[in-house]
């Protein structure tokens, strides 16, 4: 799709109603939509796409990270959400400086973020600010890195 | 807060009890405790016999299956998604390869897809005998557990007789089937399919009025509506608490718009409601089964016509150059799809099953994430067994239906 179609969007068009600035960036790939945005705007569009009657995306089924070594920013958070209203999945992306991987934690929005959000701390080291919890959930405490970055050694001993 | 942090504060707390201030006590239910369904631990901290926190601890099965997706093929890593939910193993490798498919912009034979559509029912079928069995068996019913798996072995001996495996079966291919099947693996389905509505009834006259189960599931481990949501829960998680949502129905792959069912559900959320979700969708996947042997074409491709992706067959191989090469080519470096990501969704046993992967052109995936179900769901066991007795514990593990090579990956 063009990128003026995907401006079209229902969705794209109530985020840009909503905050003309909010979303840098829209990508579609195979039909999937993709928002990219800065994190300091997360926290807000997250109560906004949940809460708004007309969208409803309530449902958060996924937090991934992808760690794009030695790019900057080098981490890409991705955020999959489903509304059950409109039968429409959404990505939200945050992408994140390797020196910097400080994000909102969205547990207020969807309390189901917590384990998810583990997860990444777990395996990547994202920084979620305002987790009640950030603790190792895969692997033992005393670990020591977090295996799923690309720099992290995959033979030889630890 | 981890888990040391966790037992630390529950060991200072202090709760009153009928003789006074008391400290709560502490007790560690796993990871070696058969009602676990595998290696989950839960930290309990009690007064008396009434939970007051639950919190669950995972990862002792944690096998880096993410991790090791990146230094393999797309191909090669089929094999590691059986090893994912092992007693849904034809799920998984669906969902990677729709996954894959989407990446590449792959369009699958029509006939390859029922058979996906015929096997992976039976999965379900297979993968909620297994949790009925166990469930009941938890719960002090012996004998539901042997009738269970009396039939799933008959559904087993149809994996075996169709990829050569039990349970890490690994047919389901990019593109198509591994293998073209056998021609009377209808006609074995066929027998199965008949003989399960007799079974299931004899399961329900077991369970479904039997006092003991009503008591131990009726009112037990209540998941409302909103909640199930809000923690992210999905299938009959979701659907017990009165959501009738369905990948198959809302997103449908594999052609699943073709077919004709429904989405059973029920709106009290305990574990006697989960339990009759589970039972009803046995009944709608034999009707989808039977409705999948209709349409299954006898004769067409079993798998994708794409050169350089899907391998040629052995007599093209041996017969022409170009079927030479790309058999190489396939089998020593891969295929690359184009750069991009995708998130593929499909509805296993347990719920919504995710693929999220990333492209970076090469013939490695550069991420793959497994958005698992049992993950997800297992974040509601707090919720649904605090303040309920530790018998009660047993009923909510066995309800939320987790395998922990799902769980850890």
């Amino acid at each position: 799709m063009e990128p003026q179609e995907l401006e079209k969007d229902a969705v794209v068009g109530k985020l840009r109603q909503w905050d003309a600035q909010a979303v840098a960036e829209v990508l579609e790939f195979r039909g999937e939509i993709t928002l990219v945005l800065h994190r300091k705007h997360l926290r807000a569009m997250a109560e906004y796409l949940a809460t708004e009657p007309s969208l409803r995306f309530s449902f958060l089924s996924d937090i991934t990270t992808v760690d794009r070594f030695p790019m900057e920013p080098r981490f890409e958070v991705n955020y999959h959400l489903l509304s059950f209203d409109l039968t429409k999945r959404l990505r939200l992306k945050v992408r994140l400086a390797g020196d910097d991987v400080v994000i909102p934690s969205v547990i207020a929005v969807w309390p189901t973020a917590n384990w998810h959000e583990r997860e990444n701390f777990d395996l990547f080291g994202i920084r979620f600010e305002g987790h009640p919890d950030l603790s190792r959930i895969l692997l033992p405490d005393d670990w020591e890195g977090h295996p799923l970055r690309k720099d992290y050694p995959t033979e030889g001993h630890r | 807060m981890g888990d040391a942090e966790f037992i630390a504060a529950a060991a200072a707390a202090t709760i009153d009890t009928a003789a006074g201030p008391a400290q709560p006590m502490v007790l560690n239910m796993g990871p070696q405790h058969p009602s676990t369904h595998g290696v989950l631990r839960v930290i309990l901290e009690l007064d008396g016999e009434t939970v007051l926190k639950a919190r669950p601890v995972i990862g002792y099965l944690h096998t880096g299956i993410e991790k090791s997706c990146e230094s393999k093929t797309y191909s090669q890593c089929i094999t590691l998604t059986d090893r994912i939910d092992y007693l849904a193993p034809l799920s998984n490798n669906l969902c990677f390869c729709l996954a894959a498919e989407k990446l590449i912009g792959l369009e699958v034979p029509k006939r390859a897809q029922y058979i996906r559509v015929l096997l992976t029912e039976l999965t379900r079928i297979t993968s909620h005998l297994v949790w009925l069995g166990t469930h009941a068996i938890d719960l002090g019913a012996m004998s539901v557990f042997l009738y269970c798996f009396r039939e799933r072995e008959e559904i087993m001996k149809i994996y075996e007789y169709v990829s050569g495996q039990r349970m890490m079966t690994s047919y389901f291919r990019i593109g198509g089937l591994a293998l073209e099947p056998p021609p009377d693996l209808l006609d074995r389905v066929r027998r199965v399919v008949d003989a399960m509505p007799g079974h299931i009834d004899e399961y329900e006259t077991l369970l479904t009025e039997n006092r003991i189960w009503m008591g131990r599931t009726k009112g037990i481990g209540i998941l409302k509506p909103e909640d199930a949501i809000a923690m992210g829960a999905s299938g009959p998680m979701l659907r017990g608490s009165g959501i009738a949502y369905d990948t198959r129905k809302a997103f449908p792959y594999c052609s699943y718009e073709e077919f004709d069912f429904n989405i059973p559900t029920q709106t009290a959320g305990d574990c006697y409601a989960r339990y009759q979700v589970r039972v009803a969708e046995m009944r709608e996947s034999l009707k989808i089964i039977r409705q999948a042997m209709e349409k299954i074409p006898s004769q067409g491709p079993f798998r994708a016509e794409a050169p350089g992706i899907i391998p040629p067959s052995r007599e093209e191989m041996k017969a022409s150059i170009e079927g030479l090469i790309y058999h190489f080519k396939i089998f020593t470096e891969g295929f690359a799809p184009p750069p991009g990501e995708v998130y593929q969704v499909i509805e296993s046993p347990r719920g919504e099953l995710g693929v999220f992967m990333a492209s970076d052109g090469s013939a490695k995936p550069y991420r793959v994430k497994f958005r698992t179900p049992s993950f997800v769901n297992l974040q509601t066991l707090s919720k649904l067994a605090e303040g309920r007795l530790i018998a009660d514990v047993v009923a909510c593990i066995g309800t939320t239906d987790i395998v922990l090579g799902e769980v850890d990956r």
